[in-house]
C-alpha cells in the first residue's frame, strides 16, 4: 500500500530539515527511494556529506534552522538545487533542555533555543520558501508544509515544558497558517508521529524501552503515505494540471 | 541598437531625483502613478493597486528569487582585489550554474557608485579568480575592459552552497544600509534567477493576493531571469538588457488565454514580466509556455501583442526600462508622466514609488475604476 502511495512522490521536489539522524534521515531515505528530488538540511557537514553520498542526486546543505542568519543560504540552496519546491518537511527539532527538567528549572535560554529551532526556524524557512510553495500549487504540483509535530504538543507531560510548549506552537501556527493559505491552495499541516527510537528520543528518556518505541523507518512511511493523500490529484498522478 | 531618448527630454542630470533610501519593501507612505489609456494621470496610495484591476483581469509577476551575485575576491595573476557581479546565464536550469556573464570591479563596495567604481585589473583568457570558497576561470572577454565570461570550478551543488555562503546581493549606493538577502526576496520570490531584484514584485504582500482573488483578478507567475540595471560602464549600459532566459508554466499560459477570452486585461508587473510575455507571444494575445530566451529590446516601434498595462517603478528617460514604457504610451505623455513625478516627490529606484501604465488607445481597455473620461463609451460600444 505504502510503496504504490509513494510513486506520488516520483519526481516531486522535497526538503526535509534535520535530515541526517532519526525520522528526518528516514525520510529522506524513504522519499529518495520513492524518486523524489531531495533536499535535506543539517548542522554537521561531515553528516551532511555522508548522507549526500548514500542518496545519489540528493542536495546536501549545511545549516542551522534556530539561526536566522542561516535560513535564506538554507532556502538559497534548497531552490537552486531543486530548481523550485513542492513540498517542504520542517523536522528539524531541539529540546530546549537535556536532560530534560521540570519548566522551574530550565533556563530562559533553554526555552528560546527550543522556540529558536521548534518555532522561528520553521516559521522563518516556511516564508522563505512560500514564493516556491505557491508556485508548485499553482501548477498543480505540491505546495505543502508538514511540520513534524508531537503529543507533547497537546498533553502537559512533566519534564517536556521547552518542547511542548515549543511544539504547541509549532501546531497552532500551522493551523493558523493552513487557514490563511487556503486561497492560495498551499497546505500546512502537523502531524504526530508518535514515540519514535531515535536520538532525540533516546536524550529525553534514556532508559526508554526501545523495543516498545516504533522504529523512524515505519514512522516515514507512514507520514509520507499520508502526505501523498494530501497532494494535489494532479501531482498523485503524475500529470501536472 | 539602442533607441535614445528624443532631446526634448532634456538634460536628465538636471532633474531632482529623489532615490529611496531604504531597503523598505512596502514603505507605508509608497505613492502609485496611474497612467490610463488616453493619458491621464492619476495619484493613487500604492495599497490601493488592487483598486486599479477589475474582475476578469489577470495580474502577471515575475517569481525569481535574487541570487547573491556580487562576489568580492581576489584577481590571482595580479593579486589584486576585484568584485565580480554575475549578469547572465544561459538557462534557468538548476544544474547550469558553472557558466556566467559576469561584471568586474576593482577594489571599493557599494559606497562607490558605480561608475565612480575602479576598473579592475586587465583581464586575459585564462585567469584564475578566487572569489570566497569558489574559484573560476575567465574563458572570455566579451567587452574590455569590465564584461567577461567566467567558468566555476565544482559541481552544481557545490556552487550553489559557495554562492550561499559567499555572494552578497547586488548594493546600491543610493540605500543607507547594505542589502541582505532577505530585503532582496520579493514576498513570491521561488527560483534563484534574478541578478538584481524584480522589484516591481516588492509591491505584492500576501494580503494584497488575497484582496485580488477576492475581487475576481486572477493572479499568475513566471520566472525570467531579470538581469543587472547598470555596469556603471556607458557603453556597456547601452547594450542593456543583456538576453535573459525564462520560464512559463503552463498554468500561466492557460490563465492568459483565459483572460483574453473573457476580454480581461493582461497587467505585467514589472518590465521582466513584458518582455517574457512578449518573447514568448504567439500573435494572438496568447504566450507559448515553456523555456524561453528573451532577445528583443521593446521600445517605442514595438506592437505590445501581450501586456495591456505595466506596474513598475519609476524609471528615469534614457534608461532601458523607460525605452520599454515607450511601448505603452506616446513620448508627451509619458514627459508629462516623468514631470508629475518629480513635482510630487516620487521617489525612484529600487525600493522607491510605483507607475501603474496602461498601454495607450487599447479601447476595450478603458475600463480602470475611478477613470471616469473614457469608459462609459466602450462599456456600452
Amino acid at each position: 500500500m505504502a510503496t504504490i502511495r509513494n510513486a506520488a512522490l516520483d519526481g516531486l521536489r522535497i526538503a526535509i530539515t534535520g535530515g541526517t539522524s532519526g525520522l528526518g534521515l528516514a525520510l529522506v531515505r524513504a522519499a529518495h527511494r520513492a524518486g523524489a528530488r531531495v533536499a535535506f538540511v543539517a548542522r554537521t557537514a561531515q553528516a551532511v556529506q555522508l548522507v549526500a553520498r548514500e542518496h545519489a542526486g540528493s542536495t546536501g546543505i549545511v545549516g542551522d534552522v534556530a539561526l536566522k542568519d542561516d535560513i535564506h543560504p538554507i532556502a538559497l540552496q534548497v531552490l537552486g538545487g531543486l530548481g523550485g519546491l513542492d513540498i517542504l518537511v520542517n523536522n528539524a527539532s531541539s529540546l530546549g533542555r537535556v536532560p530534560l527538567a521540570p519548566l522551574a528549572d530550565t533556563e530562559c535560554e533553554e526555552l528560546e533555543a527550543a522556540l529558536a529551532a521548534n518555532v522561528l526556524g520553521p516559521f522563518r524557512l516556511t516564508r522563505a520558501l512560500l514564493g516556491a510553495l505557491r508556485a508548485s500549487a499553482g501548477e498543480g504540483r505540491g505546495g505543502v508544509v508538514l511540520n513534524i509535530s508531537s503529543d507533547a504538543a497537546v498533553t502537559a507531560y512533566p519534564g517536556w515544558g521547552a518542547y511542548g510548549a515549543s511544539k504547541a506552537a509549532l501546531r497552532h501556527l500551522s493551523a493558523i497558517w493552513n487557514a490563511e493559505l487556503a486561497g492560495e491552495r498551499i497546505q500546512v499541516l502537523s502531524v504526530d508521529p508518535g514515540d519514535m527510537d531515535t536520538p532525540l528520543h533516546a536524550a529525553a528518556v534514556p532508559d526508554a524501552d526501545r523495543s516498545e518505541l516504533k522504529p523512524p523507518a515505519v514512522a516515514a512511511a507512514e507520514i509520507l503515505e499520508w502526505l501523498c493523500a494530501h497532494l494535489p490529484l494532479g501531482a498523485r498522478t503524475g500529470i501536472a494540471a | 541598437m539602442a533607441l535614445r531618448a528624443p532631446a526634448s527630454w532634456g538634460p536628465h542630470r538636471h532633474r531632482r531625483v529623489i532615490a529611496a533610501r531604504h531597503a523598505m519593501q512596502r514603505p507605508p507612505g509608497a505613492k502609485l502613478l496611474a497612467i490610463d489609456g488616453d493619458g491621464a494621470l492619476h495619484h493613487h496610495a500604492r495599497h490601493e493597486l488592487v483598486d486599479l484591476l477589475e474582475a476578469g483581469d489577470l495580474l502577471v509577476a515575475n517569481d525569481a528569487a535574487t541570487l547573491p551575485a556580487s562576489l568580492h575576491g581576489e584577481h590571482v595573476r595580479t593579486g589584486r582585489e576585484i568584485e565580480v557581479r554575475l549578469a547572465q546565464r544561459r538557462t534557468l536550469d538548476p544544474r547550469d550554474v558553472h557558466d556566467f556573464t559576469v561584471v568586474v570591479f576593482g577594489r571599493g563596495d557599494f559606497r562607490t557608485r558605480t561608475e565612480d567604481r575602479e576598473l579592475p585589473p586587465p583581464l586575459r583568457i585564462g585567469d584564475a579568480l578566487a572569489l570566497g570558497p569558489l574559484r573560476a576561470r575567465v574563458e572570455r572577454i566579451v567587452m574590455a575592459p569590465r564584461l567577461a565570461a567566467i567558468r566555476f570550478a565544482g559541481t552544481a551543488a557545490g556552487i550553489w552552497a559557495g554562492l550561499a555562503r559567499h555572494g552578497r546581493p547586488i548594493q546600491y549606493a543610493h540605500l543607507d544600509d547594505a542589502l541582505a538577502l532577505w530585503d532582496v526576496w520579493t514576498p513570491i520570490a521561488a527560483v534563484p534567477a534574478a541578478f538584481e531584484p524584480p522589484s516591481a514584485g516588492f509591491a505584492l504582500d500576501w494580503r494584497s493576493l488575497e484582496r485580488l482573488r477576492a475581487r475576481g483578478v486572477s493572479f499568475a507567475t513566471l520566472t525570467h531571469a531579470a538581469g543587472i540595471s547598470s555596469t556603471g560602464d556607458a557603453a556597456l549600459d547601452a547594450c542593456l538588457p543583456f538576453d535573459e532566459p525564462y520560464r512559463i508554466p503552463a498554468s500561466t499560459a492557460e490563465a492568459i488565454g483565459t483572460a483574453r477570452a473573457r476580454g480581461g486585461r493582461i497587467v505585467a508587473v514589472g518590465t521582466t514580466v513584458v518582455r517574457a510575455l512578449e518573447s514568448a507571444a504567439l500573435g494572438d494575445g496568447r504566450v507559448r509556455p515553456g523555456p524561453g530566451l528573451a532577445t528583443q529590446r521593446i521600445g517605442p516601434r514595438t506592437r505590445l501583442r501581450v501586456a495591456d498595462a505595466v506596474l513598475t517603478g519609476t524609471h528615469e528617460p534614457g534608461t532601458s526600462h523607460f525605452e520599454l514604457l515607450r511601448a505603452f504610451a506616446a513620448d508627451a505623455i509619458l514627459r508629462r508622466a516623468t514631470r508629475e513625478l518629480d513635482l510630487r516627490g516620487y521617489r525612484t529606484h529600487e525600493f522607491g514609488d510605483f507607475v501603474f501604465l496602461q498601454k495607450e488607445c487599447a479601447l476595450a481597455h478603458f475600463r480602470m475604476k475611478g477613470f471616469s473620461r473614457a469608459p462609459r463609451l466602450w462599456k456600452q460600444g
